[in-house]
């Protein structure tokens, strides 16, 4: 039965005879061939547009276009001020979700931030102020020992530390209270709905595209109907996030649920569980150590939406980081961005750690009397009340003194100006060879593409690697784009994506190598990378465009530092989890080192190789709205403007096309990668 | 509304009854919202100062330039303090038309933008600030994507402007590069300063930079509606465009609510005027010499007592 699944073409090309049919299904001819041609037609199609004076070769007419954007823009019009459901305005509902959101919001806000405040304005009184800089570095202390050890707790501690002595507490605390509000929806949220998927196969089946979708459509395409729904302010912030947020806790649960063993799901029956009791009894708990990682993830995203939220009124440190660039204060910037990267490592540390508690932790921490039981949280409180008090007579305890914040801003400056005026010319001179050499022909081939061939050449590759079902799946989603017009930004899309990942690609695959070679490597490769990923990207985009100007190639550095994690992961956990069985043969032939790299490794892993690109093409794609900022001219320039000019129905079209590149992308390697795996004999 | 804050406004309500709350019509807030450039909050901040010391409670909300116009249509929100004639007129007629948003009048500031050079690129090019010197000059500009042609960074594509048009109708031999934020269009202004090189960019004020660098605005031909309008008018007779940007007032706007539920914070707005060297030095004591944005404007309140009590009729 196994048998019959495999290859059939692989059966056949270890045949004798070759027929032409067979030669017309080889690799090279099949990718040569349909290179060849595209290169032709993109090369020529103006000359022949010219010649026939047929302009829909290379423009496809707007009377062919439907009015996707004026539907939308018309739809989100009538839901927002005509629907209404048993006699309630959409709005009002969306309206009262946002108050029910706001409210656990401003608890937070007022225990982090404001404290207790009567009476508005100048009337306003404080009854209690915030908890004091103190008691949240003695509460993270705390907690850091409670989950794991005293290493952690330093670690967390010194976070917190860096973010008073850097002045960047009371925002660092914004940005905290928006965290601690929209990570639990998220998540929670995620859980219920992976539970639902797991156990009703339509909801399921329903939630899969929608998931792609949601991570997928850049978050600007949204940001305008949120608005509108949930009015200015942090609650359309945190909406945001949280949709940005959830779709991999969802799927992380499901993941984890199915992989529960069969056992312990059949104790459950056994014993006599209710669904319910199975569920929550049963199932989830044996899966927490996975979902977990998913909280993990959230927590991650909701830290990366920081800017962005900070844009739409969320305040914090990502405000922070955009009013330094914004009077190019780099090293504010920096120090602001290195405040979310702090907070995003106290807080990945201690829900790592938390997911890892032993079991025998757990239940040395339950035993004893109620004190020793809770000794940290009374001692929390303890602290807490002392704090207080010692506040009202040692201003400092309360909060952190501005006379002892340190500042490095003056430092980036001048360290910045002289890089600048020093080395300038060098990375001009460096930029312009890989302008002219390898960004400009790629731009040229890719936006001279015809339409029309285009949507003929990726279906054929669909068909190729994934049969028909792809190649008609691909033919919808590119057919769309051209339909909506987009058929010239979305190359220039899939030009400065496939460039940027294909120098990720470059950098990021011997990088991971490199990683996996030995435990001190892979660390500090891997705190780099994670650097990269947390620190908002706006951060490295000033200091690029001041070196290299405006343009495509400031927007490539950008998506490569942000997309290269992927590639780097990919390539060391592919070479850890080769076979040494297979590597030890390789030696016993007489393989050299360089011959075990190129003859046995690399071919092994390049099934993880192509998802590790899988993944950064999704990343670079991501970081597309964000390179519009420093000017570019592709899909994610267009969902900037429609976000600026609050156009719903743009957004959402140009949106969903950018989506619709990240799928097709996703599904081919994905069905690359299955065909390579069942060659290689990894999987039937 | 602030959760905390309601609760203590139910139990000032039952307890004591201030005397300033008296004075005002609503002591519900009112929203004003913050945009993302230094003057812009400086005026709204100071704005938010007075209203307070006439007794009304003030919110700060942050939006976004085009996008507030959604909510201020709606009553979301309550008072922007910048719109610029020379970019958000298309936005600000289209809200004032649906008659919910209402014009507050001018700020008493006049918005510039234009083309703009830092002082040393005279000594590169001495026919300048005319424009027909750029031509002149256009190889010094260039850059190794644009050369043949001289390299104009220009604002963010939503900040409209017409130099593609104006680069065509003059003739200039210059190529338009968009930066997509302001961010972007200062960081390299800022580059090319401290190296001394040639940049010839999109600039506005009031505004910190013109503070900062020492240069000067592009003299085109003087902006005239004509111009945009009509193609015969100017040196170019088959293409409009052929002039400089309009320079223009910056407006205050408000929803329609406002002068309804607040008339006196409503007039104290209408009141409410600058003027560009004010606040231009403002900008800059925040952006370049790095004090408090919260300090300065209440240093402007202190030192302007009489001007700003006369808004609010005291």
């Amino acid at each position: 039965m196994m048998q019959a699944d495999t290859d059939p073409q692989a059966l056949k090309q270890t045949g004798p005879r070759r027929s032409v049919g067979d030669l017309l299904r080889s690799g090279w001819v099949f990718w040569g061939g349909l290179f060849v041609v595209t290169w032709a037609l993109s090369t020529y199609a103006f000359d022949i547009y010219k010649l026939l004076d047929a302009r829909w070769i290379v423009r496809f007419p707007a009377a062919w276009q439907p009015d996707f954007e004026g539907a939308i823009s018309g739809f989100m019009d009538w839901l927002l001020e005509d629907a209404s459901l048993f006699g309630i305005q959409f709005r009002e509902m969306t309206r009262a979700v946002a108050a029910m959101i706001e409210a656990p919001y401003d608890v937070v806000i007022g225990v982090l931030v404001e404290g207790l405040v009567i009476g508005q304005g100048r009337d306003a009184v404080q009854l209690l102020p915030p908890l004091s800089w103190v008691a949240v570095v003695v509460s993270v202390v705390a907690l850091g020992h409670y989950t794991k050890s005293w290493a952690l707790a330093t670690l967390t501690g010194a976070c917190f530390i860096y973010l008073a002595i850097f002045g960047q507490w009371e925002s660092a605390m914004v940005t905290l209270s928006s965290v601690l509000i929209a990570v639990p929806l998220a998540a929670g949220g995620g859980l219920l709905l992976g539970i639902g998927a797991y156990r009703v196969r339509w909801i399921d089946l329903a939630m899969r595209p929608i998931l792609d979708l949601m991570q997928t459509v850049p978050v600007f395409a949204y940001l305008v109907p949120i608005l509108f729904m949930f009015g200015f302010g942090p609650v359309s912030a945190l909406v945001a996030t949280v949709i940005y947020a959830m779709p991999p806790m969802i799927r992380v649960t499901i993941v984890a649920l199915r992989g529960v063993p069969e056992e312990l799901a059949e104790l459950g029956r056994m014993v006599g569980c209710t669904p319910r009791q199975q569920m929550w009894k049963v199932l989830v708990p044996s899966a927490k150590p996975t979902i977990m990682v998913g909280v993990n993830q959230v927590i991650m995203l909701s830290l990366n939406m920081v800017i962005i939220a900070s844009m739409i009124g969320a305040g914090g440190l990502g405000y922070d980081v955009l009013t330094a660039l914004r009077r190019l204060d780099i090293g504010g910037g920096i120090e602001a961005g290195i405040a979310i990267v702090v907070l995003a490592i106290a807080l990945d540390r201690l829900s790592q750690e938390y997911a890892t508690r032993t079991v025998t932790r757990i239940a040395a921490q339950s035993q004893g009397g109620f004190l020793r039981r809770h000794r940290w949280s009374l001692s929390i409180l303890a602290v807490i009340a002392l704090t207080y008090l010692g506040g009202i007579i040692w201003p400092w305890i309360q909060s952190y003194p501005a006379s002892a914040e340190i500042s490095t801003s003056a430092f980036w400056t001048r360290a910045m100006e002289y890089i600048n005026v020093t080395y300038f010319d060098t990375l001009d001179a460096i930029k312009t060879v890989i302008l002219q050499w390898f960004m400009l022909p790629v731009r040229k081939f890719f936006t001279g593409i015809p339409w029309a061939w285009g949507l003929i050449a990726v279906t054929l590759i669909g068909l190729r690697v994934g049969g028909w079902r792809l190649g008609l799946l691909v033919f919808c989603l590119a057919g769309l784009i051209i339909l909506a017009g987009l058929w010239t930004p979305a190359m220039m899309t899939v030009y400065l994506c496939g460039v940027s990942v294909a120098i990720a690609s470059t950098i990021g695959i011997p990088l991971g190598i490199f990683a996996a070679g030995n435990p001190t490597s892979n660390r500090v490769v891997g705190a780099f990378i994670d650097t990269l990923q947390t620190l908002p990207s706006f951060v490295y985009l000033i200091p690029v465009v001041m070196l290299f100007r405006v343009g495509d190639f400031s927007a490539m550095i950008a998506i490569v530092a942000y997309a290269l994690a992927p590639a780097v992961r990919y390539a060391a956990h592919g070479i850890r989890n080769i076979d040494p069985q297979i590597v030890e043969a390789g030696i016993v032939s007489g393989c050299t080192q360089g011959q075990l790299m190129r003859r046995i490794k690399l071919p092994m892993i390049v099934p993880e190789l192509l998802l590790g690109l899988n993944q950064t093409i999704m990343l670079a794609l991501s970081m597309l709205v964000i390179t519009a900022l420093v000017g570019t001219r592709d899909l994610g320039q267009d969902v900037y403007i429609a976000l600026t000019k609050a156009d719903t129905g743009q957004g959402i079209v140009v949106g969903l096309a950018v989506a619709f590149i990240a799928i097709i992308a996703d599904r081919i390697l994905a069905a690359s990668a299955h065909r390579m795996r069942r060659r290689l004999g990894m999987e039937q | 509304m602030n959760f905390l804050k309601a609760m203590g406004a139910g139990a000032l309500m039952l307890s004591v009854s201030s005397a300033a709350l008296a004075e005002v019509e609503s002591s519900d807030p009112i929203k004003l919202t913050l945009h993302d450039w230094t003057g812009q909050l400086l005026t709204t901040t100071i704005m938010g100062k007075v209203l307070e010391e006439a007794g009304y409670n003030v919110e700060y909300v942050q939006a976004d330039y085009i996008a507030q116009f959604a909510g201020l249509k709606t009553g979301d929100l309550h008072v922007a303090m910048e719109i610029w004639e020379t970019t958000g007129r298309e936005a600000m007629d289209e809200a004032i038309g649906t008659g919910n948003v209402v014009n507050l009048g001018p700020t008493g500031m006049n918005a510039i933008e234009e083309w703009w050079y830092p002082a040393y690129m005279k000594d590169v090019c001495p026919g300048l600030p005319d424009w027909q010197a750029l031509n002149d000059c256009a190889q010094e500009f260039a850059t190794a994507e644009t050369a043949p042609f001289g390299r104009y960074l220009g604002g963010p594509v939503t900040w409209g402007g017409f130099d593609e048009e104006r680069v065509e109708s003059l003739g200039l031999d210059f190529e338009v590069v968009h930066a997509g934020t302001d961010a972007a269009l200062f960081a390299e202004l800022e580059s090319a300063y401290q190296r001394q090189a040639p940049i010839v960019l999109w600039l506005y004020s009031p505004h910190w930079a013109p503070e900062k660098y020492e240069g000067e605005y592009v003299a085109f031909p003087p902006y005239e509606a004509a111009c945009y309008d009509d193609p015969s008018w100017g040196v170019n007779p088959d293409m409009a465009y052929d002039c400089g940007k309009p320079t223009g007032n910056i407006w205050k706007v408000a929803y329609k609510g406002v002068p309804e539920k607040w008339p006196g914070a409503a007039k104290a707005i209408e009141a409410f005027t600058i003027d560009n060297a004010a606040m231009g030095d403002m900008v800059g004591q925040v952006d370049l010499e790095g004090k408090e944005l919260d300090a300065v404007a209440q240093a402007w309140l202190d030192a302007n007592k009489d001007v700003w009590s006369g808004w609010i009729g005291q």
